[in-house]
């Protein structure tokens, strides 16, 4: 019965069944039924009986809402591709390893753990109107005003990088290393210089992780929550749709809108991430397609 | 030439991040430990009291045995699910393998808050929300998954034959499974007990969502006295905050004894070699 390493479809039999079931079923009572439910709610409005997009032409109707979307794809997007683009830098660099790499790994490793309430109240503090980098600038005599980096844009994308930078830099830092060396050697010994290596050896090879990276950064971006609210202007400029969402649902506890909006920014990082997918197939049809026969 | 300055810019920026975190976890820490903090690189007058204050002050002490109770009874729960569907994904082969993968992964790819609303409302309907069990149920959905995919590949590590050999000489399942695959295993489940342990105390938005007044873990009674600002002193906010830190640090310590720092993020599928 065991076919297992055979790489054939085999029957499942009871065994396995049963230890199958508690997981999918704690999947599909816990986050598949609450999602479906989510989605039933947000058609069904509070004041009205059975179907309506009520909830969904409110939200593109109402410019207090609607700019929430503007809003976060302008923390998103540019948050995204600095993270994704530096965390490639370092990880690229750092691929035959480093001197000291398992302390920086670990220090890296610092921010994912504490979380981001800590981070946040960290940069308060440290990069606040009195706090430490301030008071070394105006101490240098560098500006004659303090900068003004928290309640504002400038906050929240601060907070963003803290949390996104090392989870990126790790995951590709840990894809990298992964590709065999040589056949980054066989490209030099046949005189590759180094940017060419990159561009069409180690590139096409990294294409697929690289993907996932943007997709993953942009999709958490995309909910950003308690940093908009710590280090932003969670009514104002950094007014994220997960906010929105969350005063629907929490202060005018209108369960079904909050669905909606939450709906909505579910589909909008759908997008997001199908479009990172696409780009992602043209670039390594487009990549192998240079290189040679296929 | 060029190639030793990349290096050393690369050292630079690195230099600049940690020092960068440093100064944010420390000025947390000063401000702690600070009688009175205004407007100079070092406060004047050093005190403890405002641990004692943001303890009686915050009810700290229910909040950790909260937060304490949470994480272990995660751990438990996610592992014993966990485990046994780990091992049926990594040996065997069935129709709808790679769908279901998908579907384990949903919940680590989709961002808690997105699924956490209507999460939320479902629990708040069916009357849990806001109650202790809600907190650990809704902290399970992304770390029941979390456990499997690292579970996976300490199944793949050992050997079909150990399985069959002793299968051979007589072992029942139980056998087999008390003798080979826990002992084997046990690296694995350490490694994952350990992530989903640091994930669930330092888990925001899902906790956030879901408690209530008396199941909020450290880290969301902490995000509600900073939010609170200006009613409270900001010293004992960052006191609580030093106390959540040290709790996250003894874990951490602990973590990297048997975890590597690339383990602590998602694992993505490695080129083939």
């Amino acid at each position: 019965m065991r076919r297992s390493q055979t790489g054939e479809p085999s029957e499942l039999d009871l065994l396995a069944i049963a230890c199958l079931l508690p997981s999918l079923l704690y999947i599909l009572v816990m986050f598949v039924y609450p999602f479906l439910y989510g989605i039933y709610l947000s058609v069904h409005p509070l004041k009205m009986d059975g179907f309506s997009l009520a909830n969904y032409i409110a939200f593109f109707t109402d410019e207090y809402q609607y700019k929430t979307v503007g809003i976060t794809f302008r923390l998103a997007v540019p948050n995204t591709i600095v993270v994704v683009a530096i965390s490639l830098l370092f990880a690229y660099n750092m691929r035959r390893g480093i001197w000291l790499e398992r302390t920086v790994t670990t220090i890296l490793v610092l921010p994912i753990s504490l979380g981001v309430i800590l981070l946040s109240q960290g940069i308060l503090g440290f990069y606040g109107g009195k706090g430490w980098l301030n008071q070394l600038i105006l101490g240098l005599g560098l500006l004659e005003e303090p900068l003004v980096l928290t309640h504002n844009f400038t906050g929240v994308m601060l907070s963003l990088f803290m949390q996104q930078f090392p989870f990126c830099f790790l995951m590709l830092l840990g894809y990298i290393s992964g590709i065999d060396p040589s056949i980054e050697n066989s490209a030099r010994t046949l005189g590759a210089n180094p940017w060419t290596v990159f561009r069409r050896i180690m590139l096409p090879l990294i294409a697929p992780g690289l993907a996932i990276a943007f997709a993953l950064v942009f999709v958490m971006s995309f909910a950003t929550f308690p940093s908009a609210i710590m280090l932003g202007q969670p009514s104002g400029s950094t007014r994220t749709i997960a906010i929105a969402a969350y005063a629907q649902a929490f202060e005018m506890f209108d369960m079904s809108y909050a669905s909606a909006i939450a709906v909505i920014m579910g589909l909008f990082q759908l997008a997001g991430l199908l479009l990172i997918l696409l780009l992602r197939k043209r670039m390594v049809t487009a990549a192998t397609m240079g290189v040679g026969k296929r | 030439m060029r190639g030793r300055m990349w290096g050393l810019a690369i050292y630079v920026f690195v230099l600049g991040f940690i020092l960068n975190l440093l100064g944010i976890v420390s000025h947390v820490m000063v401000s702690a430990f600070a009688k009175r903090w205004f407007g100079t690189p070092f406060p004047r007058a050093l005190t403890t009291e405002w641990f004692s204050y943001a303890w009686t002050e915050f009810g700290l002490a229910q909040v950790l045995g909260v937060t304490i109770f949470v994480a272990l009874t995660v751990v438990a729960l996610s592992l014993l699910i966990g485990f046994p569907a780990a091992y049926i994904l990594a040996r065997r082969n069935f129709r709808w393998k790679s769908l279901l993968l998908l579907l384990y992964f949903l919940p680590l790819l989709i961002p808690q808050m997105t699924y956490g609303i209507p999460l939320a409302t479902t629990m708040f309907r069916y009357g849990i929300g806001g109650s202790v069990a809600a907190v650990i149920l809704a902290i399970m959905v992304p770390m029941v998954p979390l456990a499997i995919f690292i579970l996976m590949p300490f199944f793949e590590q050992i050997s079909v034959n150990l399985e069959w050999g002793a299968a051979m000489m007589g072992a029942n399942r139980l056998q087999i499974f008390r003798r080979i695959l826990l002992p084997l295993t046990l690296p694995g489940l350490l490694t994952a007990g350990i992530l989903v342990l640091v994930n669930t105390v330092s888990n925001f938005e899902l906790t956030f969502l879901v408690s209530g007044a008396g199941s909020q873990t450290l880290v969301v009674a902490l995000f509600y006295n900073v939010f609170a600002g200006g009613v409270r002193p900001v010293y004992s906010v960052d006191a609580m905050a030093v106390m959540y830190m040290a709790m996250v640090m003894i874990l951490l310590i602990v973590a990297l004894r048997f975890v590597r720092p690339t383990q602590m993020v998602f694992r993505l599928d490695q080129p083939k070699r």
